[in-house]
Protein backbone atom coordinates (compact mmCIF):
# COMPACT_ATOMS: atom_id res chain seq x y z
CA UNK A 1 0.00 0.00 0.00
CA UNK A 2 1.68 3.70 -0.77
CA UNK A 3 1.46 5.99 1.74
CA UNK A 4 -1.41 8.09 2.76
CA UNK A 5 -2.16 11.13 5.11
CA UNK A 6 -4.18 10.19 8.15
CA UNK A 7 -4.99 11.55 11.24
CA UNK A 8 -4.07 9.62 14.18
CA UNK A 9 -7.65 8.97 15.01
CA UNK A 10 -8.29 7.40 11.42
CA UNK A 11 -5.38 5.52 11.17
CA UNK A 12 -5.91 3.42 14.41
CA UNK A 13 -9.23 2.26 13.08
CA UNK A 14 -7.72 1.50 9.95
CA UNK A 15 -5.38 -0.55 11.78
CA UNK A 16 -7.29 -2.21 13.87
CA UNK A 17 -10.00 -3.25 10.75
CA UNK A 18 -6.50 -4.60 8.67
CA UNK A 19 -5.35 -6.54 11.58
CA UNK A 20 -8.98 -8.29 11.51
CA UNK A 21 -10.72 -6.41 14.43
CA UNK A 22 -14.73 -6.56 13.45
CA UNK A 23 -16.12 -5.52 16.78
CA UNK A 24 -16.01 -1.81 18.05
CA UNK A 25 -18.38 -0.70 20.40
CA UNK A 26 -17.84 2.97 22.24
CA UNK A 27 -19.06 6.30 22.95
CA UNK A 28 -18.66 9.72 22.07
CA UNK A 29 -15.95 11.92 23.48
CA UNK A 30 -13.36 14.59 22.48
CA UNK A 31 -10.29 14.12 21.38
CA UNK A 32 -11.58 10.40 19.90
CA UNK A 33 -14.25 11.04 18.00
CA UNK A 34 -12.69 10.57 14.69
CA UNK A 35 -12.40 6.86 15.32
CA UNK A 36 -16.01 5.64 16.40
CA UNK A 37 -16.97 8.00 13.14
CA UNK A 38 -14.11 5.96 11.04
CA UNK A 39 -15.52 2.59 12.39
CA UNK A 40 -19.30 3.73 12.11
CA UNK A 41 -18.32 3.94 8.28
CA UNK A 42 -15.64 1.48 7.60
CA UNK A 43 -16.46 -1.70 9.66
CA UNK A 44 -19.82 -2.51 7.84
CA UNK A 45 -18.23 -2.59 4.60
CA UNK A 46 -16.28 -5.43 5.77
CA UNK A 47 -19.06 -6.98 7.50
CA UNK A 48 -17.94 -6.06 11.20
CA UNK A 49 -20.33 -4.00 13.39
CA UNK A 50 -19.79 -0.90 15.01
CA UNK A 51 -22.53 -0.05 17.72
CA UNK A 52 -22.89 3.07 19.64
CA UNK A 53 -23.11 2.21 23.50
CA UNK A 54 -25.58 3.95 25.91
CA UNK A 55 -22.59 4.75 27.94
CA UNK A 56 -18.93 3.61 28.19
CA UNK A 57 -20.02 1.24 30.62
CA UNK A 58 -22.05 -0.84 28.56
CA UNK A 59 -19.16 -0.17 25.60
CA UNK A 60 -16.66 -1.81 27.52
CA UNK A 61 -18.88 -4.87 28.36
CA UNK A 62 -20.27 -5.41 24.79
CA UNK A 63 -16.44 -5.69 24.57
CA UNK A 64 -16.56 -8.49 27.23
CA UNK A 65 -19.22 -10.35 25.49
CA UNK A 66 -17.41 -10.24 22.30
CA UNK A 67 -14.17 -11.14 23.31
CA UNK A 68 -15.53 -14.02 25.23
CA UNK A 69 -16.99 -15.36 22.28
CA UNK A 70 -13.51 -15.25 20.30
CA UNK A 71 -13.66 -11.86 18.52
CA UNK A 72 -11.37 -9.53 17.73
CA UNK A 73 -12.94 -6.51 19.44
CA UNK A 74 -11.83 -3.38 20.43
CA UNK A 75 -13.03 0.01 22.44
CA UNK A 76 -11.85 3.79 22.47
CA UNK A 77 -12.81 6.93 24.68
CA UNK A 78 -10.42 9.57 26.31
CA UNK A 79 -9.80 9.84 29.99
CA UNK A 80 -12.96 10.46 31.52
CA UNK A 81 -14.60 7.68 29.31
CA UNK A 82 -11.95 5.56 30.35
CA UNK A 83 -12.39 5.74 34.06
CA UNK A 84 -16.02 4.37 33.50
CA UNK A 85 -14.57 2.15 31.95
CA UNK A 86 -12.36 0.66 34.61
CA UNK A 87 -14.62 -1.78 36.21
CA UNK A 88 -15.41 -3.48 32.85
CA UNK A 89 -11.20 -3.40 32.03
CA UNK A 90 -11.04 -5.39 35.21
CA UNK A 91 -13.45 -7.88 34.49
CA UNK A 92 -11.96 -8.58 31.27
CA UNK A 93 -8.25 -8.93 32.43
CA UNK A 94 -9.95 -11.05 35.64
CA UNK A 95 -11.89 -13.17 32.65
CA UNK A 96 -8.61 -13.12 31.12
CA UNK A 97 -9.72 -11.69 27.14
CA UNK A 98 -7.67 -10.28 24.58
CA UNK A 99 -9.12 -6.67 23.50
CA UNK A 100 -7.67 -3.61 22.52
CA UNK A 101 -8.37 -0.40 24.33
CA UNK A 102 -7.54 3.01 23.19
CA UNK A 103 -6.96 5.79 25.27
CA UNK A 104 -6.56 9.36 23.71
CA UNK A 105 -5.79 11.23 26.69
CA UNK A 106 -7.04 14.96 27.32
CA UNK A 107 -6.52 17.30 30.00
CA UNK A 108 -7.88 15.92 33.73
CA UNK A 109 -8.59 15.87 36.63
CA UNK A 110 -12.49 15.51 36.41
CA UNK A 111 -14.24 16.41 32.94
CA UNK A 112 -11.11 18.33 32.36
CA UNK A 113 -10.31 19.78 28.90
CA UNK A 114 -10.01 18.47 25.27
CA UNK A 115 -6.86 19.58 25.02
CA UNK A 116 -3.79 16.95 25.07
CA UNK A 117 -2.27 15.20 27.93
CA UNK A 118 -0.36 12.51 29.64
CA UNK A 119 -2.25 12.81 32.94
CA UNK A 120 -3.62 9.04 32.27
CA UNK A 121 -0.23 7.27 32.75
CA UNK A 122 -1.13 5.94 36.22
CA UNK A 123 -4.37 5.16 35.44
CA UNK A 124 -2.53 3.25 32.10
CA UNK A 125 0.09 1.65 34.09
CA UNK A 126 -1.10 1.16 38.05
CA UNK A 127 -5.13 1.15 38.03
CA UNK A 128 -7.26 0.65 35.33
CA UNK A 129 -9.39 -1.12 37.52
CA UNK A 130 -9.53 -2.53 41.06
CA UNK A 131 -7.47 -5.67 41.82
CA UNK A 132 -4.47 -7.43 41.12
CA UNK A 133 -4.36 -7.10 37.14
CA UNK A 134 -1.70 -5.38 34.39
CA UNK A 135 -3.05 -4.22 31.14
CA UNK A 136 -0.29 -3.98 28.28
CA UNK A 137 0.12 -0.24 28.10
CA UNK A 138 1.82 0.91 24.52
CA UNK A 139 2.57 4.67 23.73
CA UNK A 140 3.19 5.69 19.85
CA UNK A 141 5.11 8.93 19.33
CA UNK A 142 3.54 8.69 15.28
CA UNK A 143 0.81 7.87 13.56
CA UNK A 144 3.15 5.39 11.74
CA UNK A 145 4.01 3.65 14.71
CA UNK A 146 0.31 3.92 16.19
CA UNK A 147 -0.75 1.91 13.25
CA UNK A 148 2.52 -0.65 13.66
CA UNK A 149 1.51 -0.71 17.30
CA UNK A 150 -2.56 -0.91 16.82
CA UNK A 151 -1.98 -4.36 14.75
CA UNK A 152 0.48 -6.02 17.17
CA UNK A 153 -1.32 -5.00 19.91
CA UNK A 154 -4.28 -7.50 18.68
CA UNK A 155 -1.88 -10.12 18.59
CA UNK A 156 0.02 -9.53 21.90
CA UNK A 157 -3.84 -9.94 23.03
CA UNK A 158 -4.29 -12.75 21.69
CA UNK A 159 -1.10 -14.37 23.04
CA UNK A 160 -1.53 -13.66 26.49
CA UNK A 161 -5.36 -13.10 26.83
CA UNK A 162 -5.01 -10.18 27.55
CA UNK A 163 -5.75 -6.67 27.30
CA UNK A 164 -3.76 -3.95 25.75
CA UNK A 165 -4.26 -0.14 25.72
CA UNK A 166 -2.76 1.73 23.06
CA UNK A 167 -2.20 5.17 25.02
CA UNK A 168 -2.09 8.40 22.87
CA UNK A 169 -2.23 11.77 23.62
CA UNK A 170 -4.71 14.37 21.95
CA UNK A 171 -2.31 15.75 19.63
CA UNK A 172 -1.48 11.90 18.45
CA UNK A 173 -5.01 11.71 17.62
CA UNK A 174 -5.44 14.73 16.54
CA UNK A 175 -2.28 15.51 14.08
CA UNK A 176 -2.08 13.94 10.43
CA UNK A 177 1.17 12.22 9.45
CA UNK A 178 2.08 9.90 6.57
CA UNK A 179 1.17 5.98 7.19
CA UNK A 180 1.25 3.06 5.57
CA UNK A 181 -0.08 -0.02 7.17
CA UNK A 182 2.31 -2.53 7.43
CA UNK A 183 1.82 -6.55 9.03
CA UNK A 184 3.20 -6.96 12.40
CA UNK A 185 5.42 -9.37 12.32
CA UNK A 186 4.28 -12.92 12.55
CA UNK A 187 3.15 -14.35 16.23
CA UNK A 188 2.29 -18.16 16.93
CA UNK A 189 -1.31 -17.64 18.72
CA UNK A 190 -2.75 -20.01 20.35
CA UNK A 191 -5.97 -21.56 19.14
CA UNK A 192 -9.28 -19.55 21.46
CA UNK A 193 -10.43 -22.62 22.53
CA UNK A 194 -11.54 -21.33 25.97
CA UNK A 195 -14.22 -18.83 23.74
CA UNK A 196 -17.87 -19.23 24.36
CA UNK A 197 -18.71 -20.56 20.53
CA UNK A 198 -20.88 -23.54 21.42
CA UNK A 199 -20.12 -27.41 22.54
CA UNK A 200 -20.47 -28.90 19.23
CA UNK A 201 -21.24 -32.01 20.84
CA UNK A 202 -18.53 -31.28 23.88
CA UNK A 203 -19.41 -32.75 27.03
CA UNK A 204 -18.40 -29.32 28.81
CA UNK A 205 -18.74 -25.91 28.37
CA UNK A 206 -16.62 -22.96 28.09
CA UNK A 207 -17.58 -19.99 31.11
CA UNK A 208 -16.25 -16.32 31.11
CA UNK A 209 -16.37 -15.16 34.21
CA UNK A 210 -13.88 -13.37 36.62
CA UNK A 211 -16.37 -14.42 39.81
CA UNK A 212 -14.54 -16.72 42.03
CA UNK A 213 -16.27 -17.15 45.61
CA UNK A 214 -13.88 -19.08 46.93
CA UNK A 215 -10.70 -17.34 47.79
CA UNK A 216 -8.37 -19.88 47.75
CA UNK A 217 -9.10 -20.30 43.82
CA UNK A 218 -9.26 -16.99 43.51
CA UNK A 219 -5.63 -16.45 44.98
CA UNK A 220 -4.98 -19.30 42.45
CA UNK A 221 -6.16 -17.62 40.04
CA UNK A 222 -4.36 -14.49 41.11
CA UNK A 223 -1.02 -16.23 40.92
CA UNK A 224 -1.21 -17.34 37.41
CA UNK A 225 -2.81 -13.94 36.07
CA UNK A 226 1.09 -12.99 37.88
CA UNK A 227 2.91 -15.77 36.18
CA UNK A 228 1.79 -14.67 33.06
CA UNK A 229 2.75 -11.30 33.95
CA UNK A 230 6.05 -11.78 34.12
CA UNK A 231 6.19 -13.80 31.06
CA UNK A 232 4.68 -10.35 29.17
CA UNK A 233 7.32 -8.55 31.68
CA UNK A 234 10.10 -10.96 29.84
CA UNK A 235 8.90 -11.02 26.43
CA UNK A 236 7.56 -6.96 25.73
CA UNK A 237 9.24 -4.40 26.73
CA UNK A 238 9.68 -1.98 23.84
CA UNK A 239 11.75 1.42 24.00
CA UNK A 240 14.18 3.86 21.93
CA UNK A 241 17.37 4.82 23.20
CA UNK A 242 17.85 7.93 21.24
CA UNK A 243 21.56 9.70 21.39
CA UNK A 244 22.56 8.13 23.98
CA UNK A 245 26.10 7.64 23.62
CA UNK A 246 27.60 10.40 25.71
CA UNK A 247 25.17 11.85 27.43
CA UNK A 248 25.02 15.12 30.29
CA UNK A 249 21.39 13.86 30.63
CA UNK A 250 19.55 11.38 29.79
CA UNK A 251 15.25 12.48 29.25
CA UNK A 252 13.06 10.26 29.61
CA UNK A 253 10.02 10.95 27.38
CA UNK A 254 6.82 8.87 25.81
CA UNK A 255 4.41 10.11 23.03
CA UNK A 256 4.13 13.73 21.69
CA UNK A 257 6.32 14.64 24.80
CA UNK A 258 9.33 11.99 23.16
CA UNK A 259 9.07 14.39 19.84
CA UNK A 260 9.65 17.55 21.49
CA UNK A 261 12.83 16.39 22.88
CA UNK A 262 14.03 15.24 19.95
CA UNK A 263 13.57 18.58 18.83
CA UNK A 264 15.48 20.16 22.14
CA UNK A 265 18.14 17.87 21.29
CA UNK A 266 18.65 19.21 18.12
CA UNK A 267 18.96 22.78 19.74
CA UNK A 268 21.18 21.69 22.63
CA UNK A 269 23.74 19.90 20.41
CA UNK A 270 24.06 23.66 18.91
CA UNK A 271 25.07 24.70 22.24
CA UNK A 272 27.71 22.02 23.31
CA UNK A 273 25.24 20.20 25.51
CA UNK A 274 24.80 16.22 24.57
CA UNK A 275 20.89 15.60 25.86
CA UNK A 276 19.64 11.65 25.43
CA UNK A 277 16.39 9.88 25.04
CA UNK A 278 15.06 7.17 26.66
CA UNK A 279 11.71 6.54 24.97
CA UNK A 280 9.44 3.81 26.40
CA UNK A 281 6.87 2.48 23.93
CA UNK A 282 5.66 0.22 26.43
CA UNK A 283 4.40 2.34 29.77
CA UNK A 284 3.83 -1.32 30.60
CA UNK A 285 5.77 -3.41 31.39
CA UNK A 286 8.61 -0.38 31.49
CA UNK A 287 12.00 -1.10 30.45
CA UNK A 288 13.52 -0.32 33.89
CA UNK A 289 16.40 -2.72 33.44
CA UNK A 290 17.80 0.09 30.01
CA UNK A 291 17.42 2.58 32.36
CA UNK A 292 19.00 1.50 34.97
CA UNK A 293 22.26 0.51 32.40
CA UNK A 294 21.96 4.07 31.17
CA UNK A 295 21.83 5.56 34.56
CA UNK A 296 26.21 4.37 34.54
CA UNK A 297 26.56 6.57 31.77
CA UNK A 298 24.89 10.11 32.09
CA UNK A 299 24.66 12.87 35.32
CA UNK A 300 20.99 12.80 35.89
CA UNK A 301 17.65 11.88 34.26
CA UNK A 302 14.75 14.22 33.24
CA UNK A 303 11.25 13.25 32.96
CA UNK A 304 9.29 15.38 30.38
CA UNK A 305 5.91 15.10 30.62
CA UNK A 306 2.40 16.60 29.80
CA UNK A 307 1.23 16.02 33.49
CA UNK A 308 2.94 17.27 37.00
CA UNK A 309 5.28 13.59 36.90
CA UNK A 310 3.84 10.36 36.90
CA UNK A 311 6.34 8.90 35.40
CA UNK A 312 9.08 9.49 37.62
CA UNK A 313 8.23 6.91 39.93
CA UNK A 314 9.00 4.46 37.81
CA UNK A 315 12.09 6.02 35.70
CA UNK A 316 13.55 6.39 39.95
CA UNK A 317 12.41 2.18 40.25
CA UNK A 318 14.93 1.44 37.47
CA UNK A 319 17.94 4.24 38.42
CA UNK A 320 17.89 3.00 41.70
CA UNK A 321 19.22 5.43 43.56
CA UNK A 322 22.33 5.74 41.00
CA UNK A 323 21.21 9.23 39.74
CA UNK A 324 18.95 11.56 40.76
CA UNK A 325 15.44 12.00 38.52
CA UNK A 326 14.26 15.36 37.72
CA UNK A 327 11.50 16.49 36.28
CA UNK A 328 9.80 18.81 33.40
CA UNK A 329 5.94 19.07 32.38
CA UNK A 330 3.16 20.97 31.50
CA UNK A 331 -0.73 19.55 32.19
CA UNK A 332 -4.02 20.37 31.79
CA UNK A 333 -3.69 20.61 27.85
CA UNK A 334 -0.57 22.65 27.56
CA UNK A 335 2.14 21.34 25.32
CA UNK A 336 5.92 21.69 26.72
CA UNK A 337 7.68 24.00 24.51
CA UNK A 338 11.08 23.52 23.39
CA UNK A 339 12.41 26.72 25.23
CA UNK A 340 10.85 25.38 28.49
CA UNK A 341 12.45 22.02 28.60
CA UNK A 342 15.91 23.42 27.60
CA UNK A 343 16.06 26.30 30.14
CA UNK A 344 15.48 23.10 32.62
CA UNK A 345 18.03 21.10 31.28
CA UNK A 346 20.45 24.13 31.74
CA UNK A 347 19.12 24.59 35.48
CA UNK A 348 19.76 21.25 36.18
CA UNK A 349 23.09 21.09 34.58
CA UNK A 350 24.05 24.01 35.73
CA UNK A 351 23.45 23.25 39.02
CA UNK A 352 25.55 19.68 39.12
CA UNK A 353 28.96 21.30 38.47
CA UNK B 1 -6.41 36.55 -5.54
CA UNK B 2 -7.32 40.62 -6.21
CA UNK B 3 -9.77 38.46 -8.36
CA UNK B 4 -11.43 36.80 -6.12
CA UNK B 5 -14.72 38.00 -4.65
CA UNK B 6 -14.92 39.68 -1.75
CA UNK B 7 -15.86 36.82 0.56
CA UNK B 8 -13.58 33.74 0.15
CA UNK B 9 -15.48 30.54 1.65
CA UNK B 10 -12.55 28.06 2.08
CA UNK B 11 -13.96 24.56 2.71
CA UNK B 12 -13.08 20.97 1.46
CA UNK B 13 -12.57 17.41 3.05
CA UNK B 14 -12.11 16.99 6.26
CA UNK B 15 -7.97 17.09 7.00
CA UNK B 16 -7.26 18.49 3.41
CA UNK B 17 -5.53 21.51 4.53
CA UNK B 18 -8.54 23.66 4.60
CA UNK B 19 -7.42 25.70 8.04
CA UNK B 20 -3.60 26.05 6.84
CA UNK B 21 -4.57 27.52 3.26
CA UNK B 22 -6.65 29.99 4.88
CA UNK B 23 -4.36 31.10 6.88
CA UNK B 24 -1.77 31.53 4.62
CA UNK B 25 -4.29 32.96 2.23
CA UNK B 26 -5.53 35.57 4.61
CA UNK B 27 -1.69 36.63 5.51
CA UNK B 28 -0.77 37.13 1.74
CA UNK B 29 -4.37 39.10 1.21
CA UNK B 30 -3.42 41.48 4.56
CA UNK B 31 -0.01 41.48 2.85
CA UNK B 32 -0.91 43.17 -0.19
CA UNK B 33 -2.41 46.01 2.17
CA UNK B 34 -6.02 44.83 2.08
CA UNK B 35 -8.47 45.19 5.25
CA UNK B 36 -8.77 41.60 5.79
CA UNK B 37 -10.52 39.38 8.07
CA UNK B 38 -10.98 36.03 8.62
CA UNK B 39 -13.57 33.56 10.79
CA UNK B 40 -12.75 30.30 12.23
CA UNK B 41 -16.31 28.40 11.18
CA UNK B 42 -14.85 25.17 12.18
CA UNK B 43 -17.62 23.42 14.29
CA UNK B 44 -16.43 20.01 13.50
CA UNK B 45 -12.38 19.52 14.66
CA UNK B 46 -11.45 20.38 17.97
CA UNK B 47 -7.38 21.05 17.84
CA UNK B 48 -5.09 22.67 14.56
CA UNK B 49 -8.18 25.48 13.89
CA UNK B 50 -7.41 29.29 13.07
CA UNK B 51 -8.22 30.77 16.46
CA UNK B 52 -5.26 29.35 17.51
CA UNK B 53 -3.25 32.14 15.56
CA UNK B 54 -5.56 34.62 16.77
CA UNK B 55 -2.58 36.35 18.65
CA UNK B 56 -0.28 36.25 15.45
CA UNK B 57 -2.64 37.54 12.78
CA UNK B 58 -3.85 40.29 15.32
CA UNK B 59 -0.44 41.41 15.03
CA UNK B 60 -0.23 41.67 11.75
CA UNK B 61 -3.75 44.02 11.72
CA UNK B 62 -6.24 41.11 10.62
CA UNK B 63 -9.56 40.72 12.31
CA UNK B 64 -10.09 37.58 13.59
CA UNK B 65 -13.44 36.43 14.37
CA UNK B 66 -13.97 33.12 16.69
CA UNK B 67 -15.53 32.41 19.27
CA UNK B 68 -15.55 34.25 22.55
CA UNK B 69 -12.07 33.35 24.85
CA UNK B 70 -13.69 30.95 27.39
CA UNK B 71 -15.23 28.98 24.48
CA UNK B 72 -12.63 28.47 22.45
CA UNK B 73 -12.25 25.35 24.06
CA UNK B 74 -16.09 24.41 24.76
CA UNK B 75 -16.40 21.42 21.89
CA UNK B 76 -19.48 23.01 21.22
CA UNK B 77 -20.70 23.96 17.90
CA UNK B 78 -21.05 27.83 18.76
CA UNK B 79 -20.87 30.66 15.85
CA UNK B 80 -19.75 33.94 16.95
CA UNK B 81 -22.88 36.86 15.90
CA UNK B 82 -19.71 38.97 14.51
CA UNK B 83 -19.77 36.89 11.57
CA UNK B 84 -22.90 38.83 10.42
CA UNK B 85 -20.80 42.22 10.70
CA UNK B 86 -17.94 40.34 7.85
CA UNK B 87 -21.33 39.48 5.91
CA UNK B 88 -22.69 43.31 5.52
CA UNK B 89 -19.41 45.36 6.08
CA UNK B 90 -17.94 45.28 2.40
CA UNK B 91 -14.92 47.25 3.42
CA UNK B 92 -13.26 43.57 4.43
CA UNK B 93 -12.20 41.28 2.19
CA UNK B 94 -13.03 38.22 4.18
CA UNK B 95 -12.23 34.37 4.49
CA UNK B 96 -14.43 32.06 5.82
CA UNK B 97 -12.29 29.41 7.32
CA UNK B 98 -14.73 26.08 7.17
CA UNK B 99 -14.98 22.98 9.02
CA UNK B 100 -14.13 19.76 6.95
CA UNK B 101 -16.94 17.89 5.00
CA UNK B 102 -20.64 18.44 4.39
CA UNK B 103 -21.06 18.27 8.38
CA UNK B 104 -18.46 21.49 8.37
CA UNK B 105 -20.42 23.27 5.53
CA UNK B 106 -23.44 23.27 7.66
CA UNK B 107 -22.00 25.71 9.27
CA UNK B 108 -22.39 28.19 5.95
CA UNK B 109 -26.25 27.11 5.71
CA UNK B 110 -27.53 29.93 8.10
CA UNK B 111 -25.65 32.73 5.87
CA UNK B 112 -27.75 31.29 2.68
CA UNK B 113 -29.60 34.86 2.71
CA UNK B 114 -26.39 36.59 2.02
CA UNK B 115 -24.35 33.88 0.10
CA UNK B 116 -26.93 33.72 -2.12
CA UNK B 117 -26.61 37.00 -3.43
CA UNK B 118 -23.62 35.96 -5.31
CA UNK B 119 -20.35 38.06 -4.22
CA UNK B 120 -18.30 35.30 -2.75
CA UNK B 121 -15.88 32.35 -4.03
CA UNK B 122 -16.32 29.11 -2.17
CA UNK B 123 -13.21 27.11 -2.61
CA UNK B 124 -12.72 23.45 -2.36
CA UNK B 125 -9.61 22.59 -0.82
CA UNK B 126 -8.46 18.94 -2.03
CA UNK B 127 -5.42 16.98 -1.03
CA UNK B 128 -5.38 13.62 -3.26
CA UNK B 129 -2.79 12.09 -0.94
CA UNK B 130 -5.82 11.52 1.57
CA UNK B 131 -7.40 8.31 1.68
CA UNK B 132 -10.73 9.60 1.06
CA UNK B 133 -10.21 12.21 -1.96
CA UNK B 134 -7.39 10.04 -4.14
CA UNK B 135 -9.56 9.82 -6.98
CA UNK B 136 -11.81 12.39 -9.41
CA UNK B 137 -14.88 10.81 -8.63
CA UNK B 138 -14.50 10.74 -4.46
CA UNK B 139 -13.69 14.28 -4.50
CA UNK B 140 -16.56 15.28 -7.20
CA UNK B 141 -19.12 13.36 -4.88
CA UNK B 142 -17.37 15.32 -1.67
CA UNK B 143 -17.87 18.64 -3.16
CA UNK B 144 -20.99 18.18 -4.00
CA UNK B 145 -22.00 16.97 -0.53
CA UNK B 146 -20.39 20.22 0.85
CA UNK B 147 -22.67 21.95 -1.80
CA UNK B 148 -26.03 20.72 -0.19
CA UNK B 149 -24.91 21.33 2.76
CA UNK B 150 -23.48 24.95 2.62
CA UNK B 151 -26.82 24.87 0.12
CA UNK B 152 -24.72 27.45 -2.56
CA UNK B 153 -22.34 26.01 -5.50
CA UNK B 154 -18.53 25.63 -5.34
CA UNK B 155 -16.88 28.45 -7.77
CA UNK B 156 -13.26 26.75 -8.09
CA UNK B 157 -10.77 24.43 -6.82
CA UNK B 158 -7.30 24.49 -4.78
CA UNK B 159 -4.84 21.25 -5.44
CA UNK B 160 -3.04 21.44 -1.70
CA UNK B 161 -2.13 17.82 -2.35
CA UNK B 162 1.11 17.11 0.07
CA UNK B 163 2.54 14.99 2.39
CA UNK B 164 3.80 17.25 5.07
CA UNK B 165 7.20 17.55 5.28
CA UNK B 166 7.99 14.75 2.67
CA UNK B 167 5.82 16.32 0.25
CA UNK B 168 7.27 16.25 -3.02
CA UNK B 169 6.80 17.27 -6.85
CA UNK B 170 5.48 14.35 -7.60
CA UNK B 171 2.48 14.82 -5.00
CA UNK B 172 1.43 17.79 -6.19
CA UNK B 173 1.10 16.64 -10.29
CA UNK B 174 -0.62 13.47 -8.80
CA UNK B 175 -2.67 15.60 -7.60
CA UNK B 176 -3.08 18.18 -9.96
CA UNK B 177 -4.33 15.21 -12.52
CA UNK B 178 -7.01 14.37 -9.72
CA UNK B 179 -8.12 18.17 -9.58
CA UNK B 180 -7.56 19.28 -12.99
CA UNK B 181 -10.39 15.99 -14.03
CA UNK B 182 -12.57 17.30 -11.20
CA UNK B 183 -12.50 20.83 -13.09
CA UNK B 184 -13.70 19.08 -16.37
CA UNK B 185 -15.99 17.48 -14.67
CA UNK B 186 -17.62 19.58 -12.39
CA UNK B 187 -16.69 22.58 -15.21
CA UNK B 188 -14.90 25.03 -11.62
CA UNK B 189 -11.48 26.36 -12.63
CA UNK B 190 -8.69 25.34 -10.55
CA UNK B 191 -7.76 28.66 -8.84
CA UNK B 192 -4.60 27.89 -6.73
CA UNK B 193 -1.61 24.83 -6.46
CA UNK B 194 -0.59 25.57 -2.70
CA UNK B 195 2.39 23.84 -1.80
CA UNK B 196 5.39 24.17 0.98
CA UNK B 197 7.58 26.73 -0.59
CA UNK B 198 10.48 24.51 -1.71
CA UNK B 199 7.79 22.60 -3.78
CA UNK B 200 6.11 25.11 -5.00
CA UNK B 201 9.41 26.73 -6.44
CA UNK B 202 9.39 23.61 -8.88
CA UNK B 203 6.15 23.63 -9.96
CA UNK B 204 6.38 24.17 -13.92
CA UNK B 205 4.29 26.11 -15.92
CA UNK B 206 1.48 25.43 -17.94
CA UNK B 207 -0.59 23.68 -14.70
CA UNK B 208 -4.46 25.64 -14.55
CA UNK B 209 -4.49 27.59 -11.42
CA UNK B 210 -1.68 29.86 -9.76
CA UNK B 211 1.02 28.61 -7.75
CA UNK B 212 0.83 29.41 -4.56
CA UNK B 213 3.47 29.26 -1.83
CA UNK B 214 2.56 28.23 1.98
CA UNK B 215 3.95 28.29 5.43
CA UNK B 216 3.35 25.91 7.73
CA UNK B 217 1.75 27.98 10.46
CA UNK B 218 -0.22 25.30 11.69
CA UNK B 219 2.18 23.12 13.06
CA UNK B 220 4.37 23.10 15.98
CA UNK B 221 8.00 23.62 14.70
CA UNK B 222 8.87 20.01 16.85
CA UNK B 223 6.48 18.42 14.84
Amino acid sequence: MAKVLMKGNEAIGAAAIKAGCRFFFGYPITPQNELPEYMSRELPKVGGTFLQAESEVAAINMVYGAAGAGARVMTSSSSPGISLKAEGISYIAGAELPCLIVNIVRGGPGLGGIQPAQSDYFLATKAAGHGDFRLVVLAPASIQEMTDLVMESFDIADQYRNPVMVIGDGMLGQMMEPVELREPKKRDLPAKDWATTGTAGRNYRNVINSLALDPAELEKHNLKLQAKYREIEKNEVKYEVYNCDNPDIIAVAYGTTSRIVKNVIGKCKEEGINVGLIRPISLWPFPYDVINEYADRTKAFLSVEMSTGQMIDDIKIGANGKKPVYFYGRTGGMVPEPDGIMAEIKKILGGAK
Amino acid sequence: MQEDKRIRIITGHYGSGKTEFAVNYTIKLSEEGKKVAIADMDIVNPYFRSREKKAYMEKLGIRVVAPLEGAANADIPALPAEIYALMQDSSYDVVLDVGGDAVGAKALGRYFDYLSRGGYDMLIVVNANRPNTGSPESVVRYIEEIERAARIPATGLINNTHMLRETTLDDVLRGQEVVEEVSRVKNLPVKYISAVESVAAQIPKGLQGEVFPIKMYMRPEWL
